[in-house]
């Protein structure tokens, strides 16, 4: 669903989208390197596998975005995970488009970017011995954060792209919230299972980050 | 229910939905890059059009293009309807939202002729520019489509991370299926409630982990091999005379439908 296709945006968000994601890419490239290569490529293909699964919520179901916990666990490797995942959906699996490639990476991707910045210092100050509690609630706020920002910058995309989709966009915002919602309470649930399981996915103390995996 | 138990039940067979698929021999002997180019240029082409019979001609090579490169309706299908959910959103809002002659009018709201028009418009190209992309770049093998794109430019540490990463979906959605299976063993039927999304929140956890445990195991027999910090592209791309002849066609057919849907 938060894949944008492609004959909706207008050429000024397509190509501002494109150069904006480009960019940031670059950085975030510049920053990994071919010894992070493998847990990248792992992360994030099990990320593109949890996406797929769908999640019952009242009555229909959602497939998660998964971009809050990306951005709290890969840092800026999220960024060309998530675009390796968006190029793989539009090429194999027909979601998106060509030309809005820029555009929806910069969706996913920016929230995701956010979220490793607000809470990744909170998350590396938290000791594998100290509570579950602020640990479920860093995630929540990364799950709940990603969701919520990327329908805002959907709905940006679609308003700035002509007037006539601002009520659609209006409304897509609106339908992202139940996501949000259980996206929060699921991102909460593995942060606190991987702090019991596995602290070394986390950014922390015993810090075995992707950016430094041995 | 309107979604299988499972939710993945049409994964089981090919994770990638276009496997299987065998091309034409004329479409299989093109050069890779030509094919991806061909592909961005086309769907650039598709967004740049305004009539609509210029529009069904572009679907109508699209459709050409893709049962050369062996996909069937079936295929097409899904993947199709799989976009046609966000865009129904849309194209339900743009007749009332676009000023114009009305056409059509329910209670206060009217629905204009310009907005079905445009509406029409929209979901047309995004169907044309799909199918030419699962036609020409999603009918590859992943790791070719990968090879082409870094000689294409494509930075090298992002196309061997492409490369990772599919050969770890392919690996991680069997763990996912072993674990989905296990869960269903013990009776655990997916519905909207707390319980549901903790336990899909230690599934996501569990298959982390096991893709971290996978990622050192990978770095292990890396070393083992003499790893040394760089990763290398094997390919040798030939260009033929057949690529230069389909380039140039590709490029009068481009000219031809752009020139016609500004004269026309």
């Amino acid at each position: 669903m938060a894949h944008i296709p492609d004959g909706v945006l207008s050429a000024p968000v397509l190509i501002a989208g494109a150069i904006a994601s480009a960019g940031l890419l670059a950085l975030a490239l510049r920053r990994l390197d071919y010894d992070h290569l493998p847990a990248a490529a792992a992360l994030s293909a099990a990320f593109f596998v949890a996406s797929l699964i769908s999640v019952p919520v009242g009555p229909s179901s959602v497939h998660l975005l998964l971009n809050g916990l990306m951005g709290l666990l890969l840092g800026w490797t999220a960024l060309p995970a998530l675009f390796v995942a968006l190029v793989l959906q539009a090429v194999f699996f027909g979601y998106g488009g060509f030309a809005v490639l820029g555009v929806n990476t910069l969706n996913m991707a920016l929230p995701a970017l956010l979220c490793a910045l607000a809470l990744r210092p909170l998350l590396r100050r938290e000791r594998p011995w100290s509570g579950a509690r602020p640990v479920f609630w860093i995630g929540a706020a990364a799950g709940g954060a990603g969701v919520l920002l990327t329908a805002v910058m959907l709905a940006l995309s679609l308003g700035l792209s002509g007037q006539a989709f601002i009520p659609a966009a209006q409304v897509l915002v609106i339908t992202y919230v139940p996501l949000a919602l259980v996206e929060a309470l699921i991102t909460g649930t593995v942060l606190r299972f991987l702090q019991r399981v596995e602290p070394d996915l986390l950014p922390g103390p015993r810090a075995l980050e992707v950016e430094a995996l041995p | 229910m309107a979604e299988p138990a499972d939710g993945c039940s049409t994964l089981t067979t090919a994770l990638f939905p276009t496997d299987g698929a065998s091309a034409a021999d004329w479409l299989a002997a093109r050069d890779t890059r030509l094919r991806l180019l061909a592909a961005g240029l086309f769907a650039l082409m598709t967004l740049s059009l305004t009539q609509f019979w210029t529009l069904l001609t572009a679907g109508l090579i699209a459709l050409t293009l893709a049962s050369a490169a062996g996909l069937t309706l079936r295929m097409l299908r899904g993947r199709l309807l799989a976009l046609e959910g966000f865009m129904l959103f849309l194209l339900l809002t743009l007749p009332f939202t676009v000023p114009g002659e009305p056409l059509l009018t329910l209670g206060p709201l009217t629905a204009s002729r310009a907005g079905v028009a445009q509406a029409l418009l929209i979901l047309l190209k995004a169907n044309v520019i799909v199918i030419t992309l699962l036609a020409l770049a999603g009918s590859l093998e992943p790791v070719v489509f990968g090879h082409a794109l870094a000689r294409l430019g494509l930075p090298e540490k992002l196309v061997h991370l492409l490369l990772f990463t599919v050969r770890q979906i392919h690996l991680l959605h069997q763990e996912y299926q072993r674990m989905d299976q296990a869960m269903r063993v013990r009776a655990f039927r997916p519905r909207s409630d707390r319980h549901t999304w903790n336990s899909y929140g230690w599934l996501i956890g569990m298959l982390l982990v096991r893709s971290l445990a996978r990622a050192r195991r990978i770095m292990g027999a890396m070393r083992c091999r003499g790893f040394h910090g760089r990763l290398y592209l094997l390919d040798t791309p030939t260009w033929n005379r057949g690529d230069t002849w389909s380039a140039a066609a590709l490029g009068v057919m481009v000219t031809a439908l752009t020139t016609a849907d500004r004269l026309c």
